[in-house]
């Protein structure tokens, strides 16, 4: 295989090759490093590469298939943001102050990608603690997009989208708190899915906003990302929010559709406030388009209204805050980490908090501590749990009359990297269209929907309600088939 | 002036669990430093709790014993603050949806009048870790760390420092009982921070109130309660004011010495824990855990004396352990008789305990047969010595009394001829002792009582033989 067939490699692809005994992991993996070393210089999608234990998970997995076995990925080599727990192997969440940490332990999703034969190549870089849009907070420097070259990836799953969007990983990991896998899947060109809230087990991934955030798959296709959730779903013990709720194939979404109007039947509702003032032109028409595919495989479309959209940025960034303050004040150099001395222990935290955690990481922290805050607390936090049900019942209303709404992901292409990287407040905006499904813990997708004359990437926004990845599947499959 | 004491105690209570709150470590008290860890109870980076239902549970029961309504609605908070006694820099804990609600405690008061103590509510939370100081540096031992606690949070109702310890002791008496915590003081599974304060007598506003933080010796609350009793006194007496701050029991000093003013309050930044649900207990769930619990010992106390004729003090002394009492119930029970049960139990049973050092739970002796041997006794078939001998056996070994009566043959004579046989003999050969006898010294009677019970292998009703004795001898 060329280094450009296996740029293109899909999992299914993949699956079928090492089943018919075409290739071997080994191959694979070997292929996959090469690129991925050589892209590390301009692309600089992994903060770290595992070649010894990848290239020592190929020689198993590849034993095991001579044995005769076979698993749902067995052989399969994924990419891994760095904010999950992978045993042996450090995890940064791209920030200093875990800077010598190893993990001691598996993420429940890695145990269950392992279970099910993945190798893991490395650790892709991302905004430092998932706090950003860009991939330009981590602390060991940015990602460039693969394929707006000079642009951001988006973030803050950037490294896990330049990975597949380069074809220097078949597939990876991401998570999504406020738009965090759907936004960079936009930007790159390929496939992001944040699943319902409780569908995926969060344990052992690095917390940023406890009831926001969710773990997906970053793949090139969407019968890929459905071989992922597959995988990773279902109910874990050691997760109390992760839900028990049936898992099914979701390979199976679009089986026995009119191969004609595959969509007939569906009711996608086009959220009014999702194509305002400020989308980009060519994303209004990307996106327009792809809903006028979806008519043409017989769907039916209709306007919907989700009055309090207006809203969800500062909700969102009061409840993220929140959690994010509490979630992060366990890195105090205690106990694992970066340490700077000092003579007493509360300097310490002080100095090693200070040094360890950047510019974005602290401004959020101190936004959530202000916002709990005595005298706060109400005006602020309380104020946004009301405005978040509010948000949630917009969408449950939409739900009632429509099964997925259709939409921008982020309302402007990848920009270039450098730039509103001293304004805040303008990438809180590029979440605007993302929020909602966080807040209201339904499941959402980001599909490929063509590409601006520069050549960006666009995606298209699927929202589905909670527990409706199938029906987030089938309509995503199909349009990508006539994409 | 005189002054009326006002005390409300929290008192942490550590739950009976096998493993920790939110992760499944195992509790084991005094373990070599960090050996019950795992990333959770060490907060590492993505680590996340998962209820122990087992604590939820004994929580409840404990809510339950205490006449507590069960809260239909609890959740868990976040408690943040800095510190290297916490793994995550916050504590677990519940703000303001606790499990139970109200319920009280009743006491002797000083008067001697029967008084409930209020119980304000009980919650649930995570305990933190050791911390040991050493010179120029700290340890911290995080085996302590997520251990599930109670605090029982009582309204100030207690007015001396001999009303806190009777509140105290009958609260962990009824923890014991419920099965819900071991209240071993010495491991500090009992902790309570006291708040005291104190006002002229008749006024109707509290004084400011001092907390003396982490007691867990009665006697050392004891202690620390009349002197801060006192203090305040002396510092109203001289025209001062109380200032309301955390006071600690200097253990060396015998006083009470100010950890920080309250002035400025810390500010926790409380809000729902977001990796826990809410929890909803449905009355059905609650209906079966009450079902485990025993009656409150108080209440097992009247219906004993009533149901079994005993004395109120027998009751008192059997109730007090549950095991104890659930043993001389099934003994009663058994024989139909509780007053002959209850000697039986608290002289014979009690001094078995005590000389051979063995708990009765432990000794192979059920409550059925003792019941059994009382009844043989009850019914004459054996005597009150024989009965005594056989005593320790059981409680060794164990077995049927009945079996073991017939197969030795231990079995009472209760044969009239049989025993004028002996009691014939007996005169014939002490012709002495029965010229003693008629010429008045009656205590000789017992010399042949001896005899005959002699010769009989102890096996003659000894009612029986005084009868015929005293035919014979007339």
């Amino acid at each position: 295989m060329n280094t450009e067939e296996l740029k293109r490699l899909t999992v299914a692809e993949t699956l079928r090759l090492l089943r018919a005994g075409k290739v071997t992991s080994a191959e694979l993996v070997r292929g996959l490093l090469e690129i991925m070393e050589s892209s590390q210089q301009d692309i600089h999608a992994f903060v770290t590469i595992d070649a010894e234990g990848a290239l020592r998970q190929a020689a198993e997995c590849d034993a095991r298939r001579a044995a005769g076995e076979d698993l749902p990925l067995l052989g399969v080599p994924i990419a891994i943001k760095d904010n999950m727990n992978v045993i042996g192997q450090p995890c940064t969440a791209s920030s200093r102050i875990l800077e010598g940490y190893v993990a001691p332990y598996d993420a429940t999703v890695i145990a269950k990608l392992r279970a099910a034969g993945a190798i893991f190549l490395g650790r892709t870089n991302m905004d430092e603690f998932a706090l950003g849009s860009t991939t330009q907070t981590s602390a060991f420097g940015p990602t460039e997009n693969p394929v707006a070259r000079g642009c951001i990836p988006g973030g803050s799953s950037g490294g896990s989208a330049a990975a597949v969007g380069g074809g220097l990983a078949i597939c990876a990991l991401g998570s999504d708190t406020g738009g965090s896998i759907r936004q960079p899947a936009s930007h790159c060109g390929i496939v992001g899915v944040k699943p319902t809230y409780g569908r995926v087990s969060r344990y052992g991934v690095v917390a940023c906003a406890s009831s926001l955030d969710q773990v997906g798959p970053m793949t090139k296709t969407v019968e890929d990302a459905a071989l992922i959730l597959n995988v990773i779903s279902g109910r874990d013990p050691m997760d109390a929010t992760c839900l028990d709720e049936a898992v099914p194939d979701y390979t199976q979404a679009w089986a026995g559709a009119d191969p004609e109007k595959p969509l007939a039947g569906m009711r996608i509702g086009l959220p009014k406030e999702y194509f305002g003032e400020g989308l980009d032109p060519e994303v209004r028409a990307r996106v327009e388009a792809a809903a006028e595919r979806a008519r043409a495989l017989g769907a039916e479309t209709v306007e919907v209204s989700l009055p309090h959209s207006g809203y969800g940025i500062p909700t969102y960034y009061i409840c993220m805050t929140a959690e994010l303050s509490a979630n992060l004040a366990r890195f105090d150099g205690v106990r694992y980490g970066l340490r700077v001395p000092c003579d007493d222990v509360i300097a310490q935290y002080g100095a090693t908090r200070a040094e360890g955690f950047g510019a974005e990481v602290k401004r959020r922290v101190l936004l959530g501590t202000f916002v709990l805050s005595s005298g706060f607390y109400d005006a602020y936090y309380n104020r946004a749990q009301k405005v978040r049900t509010l948000i949630r019942r917009d969408l449950e209303a939409a739900f009632a009359r429509c099964d997925l709404l259709l939409g921008p992901v982020t309302p402007e292409p990848a920009w270039p990297l450098g730039v509103y990287q001293n304004d805040p407040i303008r990438n809180y905006l590029s979440d605007v269209l993302t929020v909602a499904a966080n807040l209201a813990g339904c499941c959402a997708l980001s599909l490929p929907a063509g590409k601006t004359g520069e050549g960006k990437p666009v995606g298209v926004q699927l929202i589905g309600p909670n527990f409706g990845e199938m029906a987030l599947f089938r309509a995503a499959h199909a349009l990508e088939c006539r994409g | 002036m005189e002054y009326e004491v006002v005390i409300g105690l929290e008192t942490h209570v550590q739950l009976k669990t096998r493993t920790k709150m939110f992760c499944g470590c195992t509790l084991e008290f005094g373990a070599e430093p960090n050996t019950h860890v795992c990333p959770v109870c060490l907060g590492y980076p993505g680590a996340l709790p998962s209820m122990n239902r087992k604590a939820i549970r004994y929580t409840v029961m404990a809510g339950l014993m205490l006449g507590c309504r069960i809260a239909p609605y609890a959740k868990f908070d976040r408690k943040n603050y800095f510190y290297p006694d916490s793994s995550k820099n916050y504590q677990i804990t519940q703000l303001d949806y606790p499990l139970c609600l109200g319920g009280g405690v009743d006491i002797a008061g000083d008067d001697g009048s029967r008084r409930t103590i209020r119980i304000n509510h009980i919650h649930l939370e995570e305990d933190v870790a050791k911390l040991t100081h050493r010179a120029g540096c700290s340890g911290v031992d995080y085996n302590r760390a997520g251990t599930p606690l109670m605090e029982i949070v009582s309204e100030p109702d207690l007015r001396s420092a001999d009303e806190a310890i009777a509140y105290l002791t009958a609260l962990r008496e009824m923890m014991i009982y419920a099965g819900v915590s071991e209240c071993n003081l010495e491991e500090g599974n009992m902790r309570s921070d006291v708040n005291v304060s104190i006002r002229p007598k008749g006024q109707e506003a509290y004084g400011t109130k001092v907390e003396i933080k982490n007691m867990n010796t009665f006697s050392g609350i004891h202690a620390a309660l009349l002197f801060e009793i006192d203090r305040q006194k002396r510092v109203l007496e001289a025209g001062g004011t109380i200032r309301q701050e955390t006071r600690r029991w200097d253990t060396e000093a015998l006083e009470t010495a100010s950890m920080r003013s309250k002035e400025n309050a810390d500010d926790y930044r409380y809000f729902p824990e977001p990796d826990l649900m809410p929890i909803a207990l449905t009355e059905a769930q609650i209906a079966e855990w009450a079902k485990d619990l025993p009656e409150a010992p108080g209440a097992r106390r009247a219906r004993m004396t009533e149901q079994y004729g005993i004395p109120e003090y027998d009751a008192g002394v059997l109730s007090a352990d549950r095991a104890l009492a659930d043993f001389f119930e099934a003994a009663a029970q058994r024989c139909g008789n509780g007053k002959l049960a209850s000697n039986w139990v608290m002289a014979e049973v009690l001094a078995l305990t005590a000389k051979t050092g063995t708990a009765l739970t432990e000794s192979a002796l059920r409550p059925e047969m003792l019941g059994d041997l009382l009844k043989l006794l009850e019914k004459k078939t054996i005597n009150g010595p024989t009965a005594k001998a056989l005593l320790p056996e059981l409680f060794e070994k164990g077995g049927d009394p009945e079996a073991i009566v017939k197969e030795r043959g231990l079995g009472q004579v209760s044969d009239s001829a049989a025993i004028e046989a002996l009691v014939d003999a007996a005169i014939a050969a002490n012709p002495k002792v029965v010229a003693d006898y008629r010429a008045g010294k009656k205590a000789a009677a017992g010399f042949f009582v001896g005899q005959v019970m002699k010769a009989s292998k102890g096996k003659a009703s000894p009612q029986l033989v005084q009868e015929i004795l005293a035919r014979r001898l007339a």
